[in-house]
This record gives C-alpha cells, structure tokens and sequence, in this order.
C-alpha cells in the first residue's frame, strides 16, 4: 500500500466559483457519503481539509502576490490522503469525489517520504 | 440474603474494594499480598460464619478482619516502618486505627480510581489492561475471565502474572496522573472500559450472566470516572452515555435461549426506557468541550437507534455519524453498519454498489449476511449464495442459527 495525495481544484472565477451557504450545506452529504465510502474500504489515511480562497505566493526576491489564481483558472480548493496498491486504484477511488460534479477536477499523486 | 448468597454478593462487591486500598497503600509491587489478604478474610468469612452465623455488620466484619491482616503483613515485614512509625508518632495512635488502613467510602472511591490509571499504564498491553481490571477492579477470577474472553485459566492467569509483574519492575505509581498528563492517560482508560463493555456485549460466551456483569461493571467504573471532577470529561461522559443505550437493549437482544435477536426484531417494550433515559443524560453531558471523541459519535449513532421507527431523518443521521466514525476509527463493524445506513438512507443500490467494494471483509460472515440482506428481495440467488457463505463462515453455533433463520426466511417468502 502506498499513500496518494488528491488534490481539489475549482474553478475561482466565473458565475461557478462562488457557494451560498445553501449549495455549501447541499455539497456536505456528496462529501462526507464519498469520504465515508473510502474510510468503509480501510483506504482513507486522512480526511485532509478545506483551503480558504485567500493566500499569498512567495516568489524569489520577497516577491509576494495575493493567490497562485493569476496565471491559472483552478484553485486548489482542498486535500486528503488515501492509500491504494497502485495509483491506477487510487485514481480509481477518486473517480466518485463530488468536486468533479461541479466542474473542478482531482489530481492523484503518489507520496514518497522524505 | 442467606449466608449462602450473601458471601459470592460481598466477594463481588467487596473483595476489590479491599485489595485497591491495601494495595495503594502497600505499593503496586505488593498487589499480590493486597489480594492473597483479601481472599484470606473470606475464607476466614465463610467459615466463622458457617459455624456461628452471621454478624451484625458482614462488610465492617470483613474491613476488621483485612485491616488486621493487613497490620500483621506489615508488622512482619519492613514497610511498617515506612508505612505505620510515622504515623503512630505523630498521631500516638494505634497501628489498629481505621486511619492507617483506611477502609472509609472516599478512600475506597479514590485507591479504586487510582488503581484504574495505574492498571491502564502504557507498559502493559491493553489485552492484560482489561484482564487486570477484571481481576483487581471487579473482583473475577481467572476462570470467569477466561470465559467471557473465550480462553483456558492458565493462560489468562499467565497474562495476568506477566501483566502484574511488568507493573511491579516499572514501579507503576499508584496516583492520579497530573493534570497536564490526564487527557492521555485517560483515553487509556476509556479504550479499556469500552472494550471490556463490548467484551460483555458482543462476547460469543453462551454465559449470559457472566456478559451482563461484564457489562456492569464497565459501568460501574465509567460511572467512577464521570463522579469524579478530574476525570469527569466530555468523552468519559459520551463513553457511559454509550454504554447506557447499549445496555437498554440487553434483555431485548437475547431470547431465552441466549440467541441473539437482530435489531428489527426486537420488542421494544423489552427496551429499559431508564437506561435510555440515562443514556440521553449523559449524552448531553458530554457536548461541553470542542473535542468530539469516538464515542461522542458511537453514543449518537446510539441514541438514534434508541428510536425503533424507521424515519430518513434517523438513517441520515446513523450513515453521517458512521462516514465521521470511519474517517477517524475505521473498524469492519463500522464499515458493515455504514452500509446498512447507506441503503436505508441511499437507497439498496447505492449500498449494494458500496458493499461490493468492500473486498477486504470478504472472509467476514457479517459482510456476507449484509449482502444477503441487501440482495434480499432485489436478487434472491445472490442473497441466498451470500447468505450460504456467510453460515460457512460463521464460527459459533448461535450465529449460523441467525443466518439458517434468515435464508428460512426468503425461501417461504419466494413460494
């Protein structure tokens, strides 16, 4: 077994980007039946977490702008940990992972220790 | 109570009394002579009562004839300098005063509580925990323990010399752990009374008596702990609340042939509205605090299942508890029951879909009866190859019975 990070990303501009509080709660049960779901296979080494929208981007030189969200259209909205034999299984398991049916998308990616 | 009855009730509710005060007082190293002295004055009981009845007072007749036994080991032995000098020139009092070997009901609550941290120590495994609690806190013999662990007498009483002797060379301090240290050692603590509840709970020992006991007395002492202000958290709180909702459902879950009664066919007039009652107490006990332990989520899954009527509300409400339980405590239990609230709450596709993926319980019986049960009415072939699975995989006779009824079952509903 080997430990897979999954990272969330959302698209942070556009009509799309920004929840109410009502399609917030409404996206809790997706979430929590899909974590679930992997942590009832033994699979989910950690929940992980939601990432708020606001940060900063350290460049060389002290150079710090507000948000990775210049460049690119996704954020990274969250993160969890899970373990598969292989990534094709990890890739697998994300298949059900609710940020796909709002347009956002998982990357997979093999942890290896420090 | 006659004599006859009235010495096994003292054993039980006195004998670990007497050995947690002798051995606080002793010192951890001395935990055998605490229960040798222990013994000793029941014996003494049983026969002095037999010949001249009982006293006025059998459990202050018992305190006297310990705490003199307890006086004659150390006048023998060098702790009487370390242990009563001291005493007897500051107080001139006499070695015989209930000061000395205190057998006050404080004394008793506090050496009880102290001697429950000291058998939880780190050191030991937490398969000798519970047995020492079982010998030490609740007074059982090793053969009673073998039984409700499903084990011979020389092994557990091994565990159980191994275990003391390991305290002993650590020089297991016989306390309270300080503040800044409690919150670790008590989830020591906790994972002991819960596993000793669920000992007595879930035990395939046909000896229903000996499983209540167990039961009890894991209440008993998780009551201990809630009574008493520094131990008294939130998650010792979630922990008996748990307890209780589980026990009101003792005498509805087992016929009278001691088989198990699954859940939708109990009668829940046999269900003991006090202890559900007590349940929601303490359940609400425990919501101070940001923490929510294991057992916050196991007492609420608990609690809905205290209301028999199948509502969405209530499925919905088990399937998230056990998604949280999960992320954090994954158990085969856990995931098994999940899927039962997911086809309650989701729908039996959905949980059919989800049962499917759990291959790593694939050798449990239980994973094959709930299959039977989701493919119950949606495929009856599946159900019923799902359901002969599980009768082989099933290790007691009490189980395989419940699986042979519910297969039974399907077929008189096909024809």
């Amino acid at each position: 077994m080997q430990d897979f990070l999954l990272i969330f990303r959302r698209e942070h501009t556009g009509p799309q980007s920004v929840l109410s509080p009502e399609q917030l709660q409404a996206m809790m049960k997706p979430w929590q039946d899909w974590l679930g779901s992997i942590a009832a296979q033994n699979k989910l080494v950690a929940a992980g977490n939601r990432l708020a929208h606001e940060g900063n981007v350290i460049r060389p030189n002290n150079v710090i702008t507000n948000g990775p969200y210049v460049e690119i259209k996704e954020a990274i909205g969250g993160y969890s940990i899970i373990k598969a034999e292989s990534l094709e299984e990890a890739t697998e398991l994300s298949k059900g992972c609710p940020i796909l049916m709002v347009g956002g998308s998982v990357e997979v990616r093999t942890i290896i220790a420090m | 109570m006659q004599e006859k009855e009235l010495i096994p009730h003292l054993f039980r509710t006195e004998y670990s009394k007497i050995v947690a005060v002798l051995c606080k007082l002793f010192g951890i190293g001395y935990m055998s002579v605490a229960e040798d002295i222990a013994s000793d004055t029941f014996l003494i009981a049983a026969e002095t009562w037999g010949l001249k009845g009982l006293p006025e007072n059998p459990t202050a007749w018992l305190y006297k004839v310990s705490r003199n036994k307890a006086i004659d080991f150390l006048r023998r032995h060098q702790l009487y300098k370390e242990k009563i000098e001291p005493h007897i020139k500051n107080d001139a009092a006499s070695a015989e005063d209930n000061t000395i070997i205190n057998l006050s009901a404080q004394n008793i609550q506090d050496s009880q509580l102290q001697m429950m941290f000291a058998i939880c120590h780190p050191s030991i495994t937490t398969e000798a925990q519970i047995g020492l609690s079982l010998n030490i806190l609740c007074g059982f013999g090793a053969e009673e323990i073998a039984d409700a662990f499903l084990s011979n007498k020389e092994t557990i009483y091994k565990r159980l010399q191994r275990a003391k002797e390991k305290l002993r060379t650590e020089k297991v301090a016989i306390e309270l752990p300080p503040p800044h240290e409690i919150n670790n050692r008590m989830n020591a603590v906790l994972t002991t009374l819960y596993l000793l509840f669920s000992e007595g709970y879930y035990s395939s020992s046909q000896n229903t008596t000996l499983r209540k006991d167990l039961c009890v007395e894991a209440m008993r002492l998780t009551l201990m702990l809630v009574d008493n202000g520094p131990t008294n958290t939130p998650a010792a709180n979630a922990l008996l609340s748990l307890m209780c909702f589980h026990a009101s459902r003792f005498d509805a879950r087992l016929n009278s042939n001691g088989d198990i009664i699954l859940y939708e066919d109990q009668d829940e007039n046999l269900w003991n509205t006090e202890l559900i009652d007590k349940g929601k107490f303490y359940l609400s006990q425990s919501s101070h605090g940001q923490q929510v332990s294991r057992y916050h989520l196991e007492a609420a899954i608990a609690f809905w299942h205290t209301q028999k009527k199948d509502t969405e509300e209530k499925w919905e409400n088990i399937l998230q508890l056990y998604n949280r339980l999960l992320q954090t405590h994954y158990s085969p239990i856990a995931a098994l029951n999940r899927t039962y609230a997911l086809s309650k709450a989701n729908g039996k596709a959905a949980a059919i879909t989800e049962a499917e993926k759990l291959q790593q319980l694939k050798d449990n019986h239980l994973y094959h009866v709930l299959l039977g049960n989701l493919y119950t009415g949606v495929d009856t072939n599946k159900a019923t190859a799902h359901f002969q699975i599980a009768v082989q995989l099933a290790k007691t006779a009490a189980d395989k019975a419940v699986i042979n009824k519910s297969m039974e079952k399907i077929r008189a509903e096909q024809q």
